[in-house]
């Protein structure tokens, strides 16, 4: 098990490979479909994204006693930021991502080029993850995006992950696919006699 | 219904929601753990597989969703024949609003067209209920929780398929079942479980695609052809090497149902429908009293 601290270097990026398994403690900001689209349209942040992490969730919060509070925080799928991560890495200089499912050329590419990597989270786990997450920091946008939509400044620790796209353009995802796609020819062609 | 029968029965939808969002049912709880099990010790299996079983005991020891995305609310009611079916569905659709209230339920229903969020779960077409009369005096209530992960990687095939070379028969079936758990790969939140549905129409086809999702995981299909279709499919599937979201191993499904349903000459479907490992579906037997009696899984 690999444990990793934010502000994430690109040395410590850089040596991570695909298949690690590792434990994130530190900040990490939500962020999905809106927060993307407008991150992508040029607007800045509130606050300080170098060497951090975006994570594609839209967590359940509670207000209880004027605090915040997670009370379920799994990934969202990733592949709908597609179109807007690369620029977004490059702008605001992040090292991880985390989500689900994986994610395309596009951002694989610019993982390998700026230094970041892809952090699966487990689907589903909304519970796990919601334990990982020690203290709720903040949230910008929660009037203009709502609240799953918004982003929320979270201090974690040991938030589980594995990374399934690294800073050397290797993708887990791809190679699963082709390798399990040889499998399925096979069987394809079997089936066929 | 009188008074006390219509708020007793009110309390057991909104019971039978909780236990379907918060609790895994046994045969689900097994697989998941001979899946586990069967996973190399310290690999990325088994990493996800670890984590998924803590998920599980967590949400049921809270009493909070097992995932956030607590998906398409499907009931599927048998009533006593006597009552009115609009009083009963005015009920469970109460059940939803009171639920979501709880937090038992995400507000997770939004209109298409201007994207906004009814904040109840209740709207066009939420929840879904499958309403059926029936001759006995008491209620069968089954509910099914799919999230959206794994909705959008359901995949329905017209044979033949020039692609995949399926033509129309179980050997062309298969291959459509093979093909929808590798295009799925792991972005169904693996492992998986497929429900098929062999004929019917574009619509039918899937609606008796989830209806598979009823039977328990360790039953036998009672036709034999069917019951081997299910074997083969499910033993091939865990041959692709996809694993526990999709990050390689030895359980991508945990199980393959598939029910046949009579066609037109002219076509020949095969719909397939992905159900997540976080497999929420729970029924009870509810008198007509509206007290729940036993739970169906």
């Amino acid at each position: 098990m690999i444990q990793l601290n934010t502000p994430l270097t690109e040395e410590s990026v850089r040596s991570l490979k695909v298949g690690d398994m590792v434990e994130l403690s530190g900040i990490i900001f939500t962020g999905r479909d809106a927060v993307h689209k407008w991150l992508y349209d040029g607007n800045t942040p509130p606050m300080d994204f170098r060497g951090g992490v975006i994570y594609h969730c839209g967590p359940v919060m509670l207000k209880k006693g004027g605090r915040w509070i997670s009370t379920a925080a799994g990934p969202t799928t990733s592949i709908r930021e597609e179109p807007y991560q690369a620029a977004i890495i490059e702008r605001l200089g992040l090292r991880a991502i985390i989500g689900k499912g994986g994610m395309g050329e596009k951002t694989r590419q610019a993982c390998q080029k700026l230094g970041c990597v892809y952090l699966h989270a487990i689907g589903g786990a909304a519970q796990v993850l919601a334990e990982a997450i020690q203290e709720v920091q903040g949230v910008f946008g929660y009037e203009e995006f709502g609240s799953p939509e918004a982003i929320w400044q979270l201090k974690v620790e040991r938030f589980p992950a594995v990374v399934t796209m690294d800073a050397h353009g290797n993708s887990l995802h791809k190679e699963i696919e082709s390798a399990s796609g040889r499998k399925l020819a096979e069987f394809q062609a079997q089936a066929r006699k | 219904m009188n008074t006390t029968q219509q708020k007793k029965l009110l309390e057991a939808f909104i019971e039978i929601i909780r236990k379907t969002s918060a609790e895994l049912p046994k045969d689900v709880l097994e697989a998941v753990q001979r899946g586990h099990r069967a996973e190399e010790k310290g690999s990325r299996a088994d990493y996800a597989l670890g984590i998924i079983e803590n998920n599980i005991g967590l949400a049921k020891a809270k009493s909070q969703p097992l995932c956030q995305d607590t998906g398409s609310i499907l009931f599927y009611i048998h009533y006593p024949r006597k009552l009115d079916h609009s009083e009963i569905a005015k009920l469970a659709r109460k059940g939803v609003i009171a639920a979501t209230k709880k937090g038992y339920l995400r507000q997770n229903s939004v209109d298409s067209i201007t994207g906004k969020n009814s904040g109840t779960n209740v709207g066009p077409g939420s929840p879904t209920l499958h309403l059926e009369p029936w001759a006995k005096d008491h209620f069968e209530i089954r509910l099914m929780l799919k999230g959206g992960g794994c909705e959008n990687v359901g995949i329905q095939y017209s044979l033949p398929e020039g692609r995949i070379g399926a033509g129309r028969d179980l050997a062309g079936v298969k291959k459509c079942i093979l093909d929808a758990a590798f295009q799925a790969q792991g972005k169904g939140c693996g492992p998986g479980i497929l429900g098929v549905a062999i004929g019917g129409d574009r619509a039918t086809g899937y609606l008796g695609s989830k209806e598979q999702f009823l039977r328990k995981l360790g039953d036998r299909n009672p036709d034999p052809l069917l019951a081997k279709l299910e074997d083969e499919a499910l033993a091939d599937a865990n041959q692709l090497g996809i694993g526990p979201m999709g990050f390689g191993g030895k359980t991508t499904l945990m199980g393959v149902k598939v029910g046949a349903l009579n066609r037109l000459p002219a076509s020949y479907f095969v719909s397939v429908s992905y159900m997540c490992w976080a497999f929420r579906r729970q029924g009870a037997v509810v008198t007509s009293k509206g007290e729940i009696k036993k739970w169906l899984y």
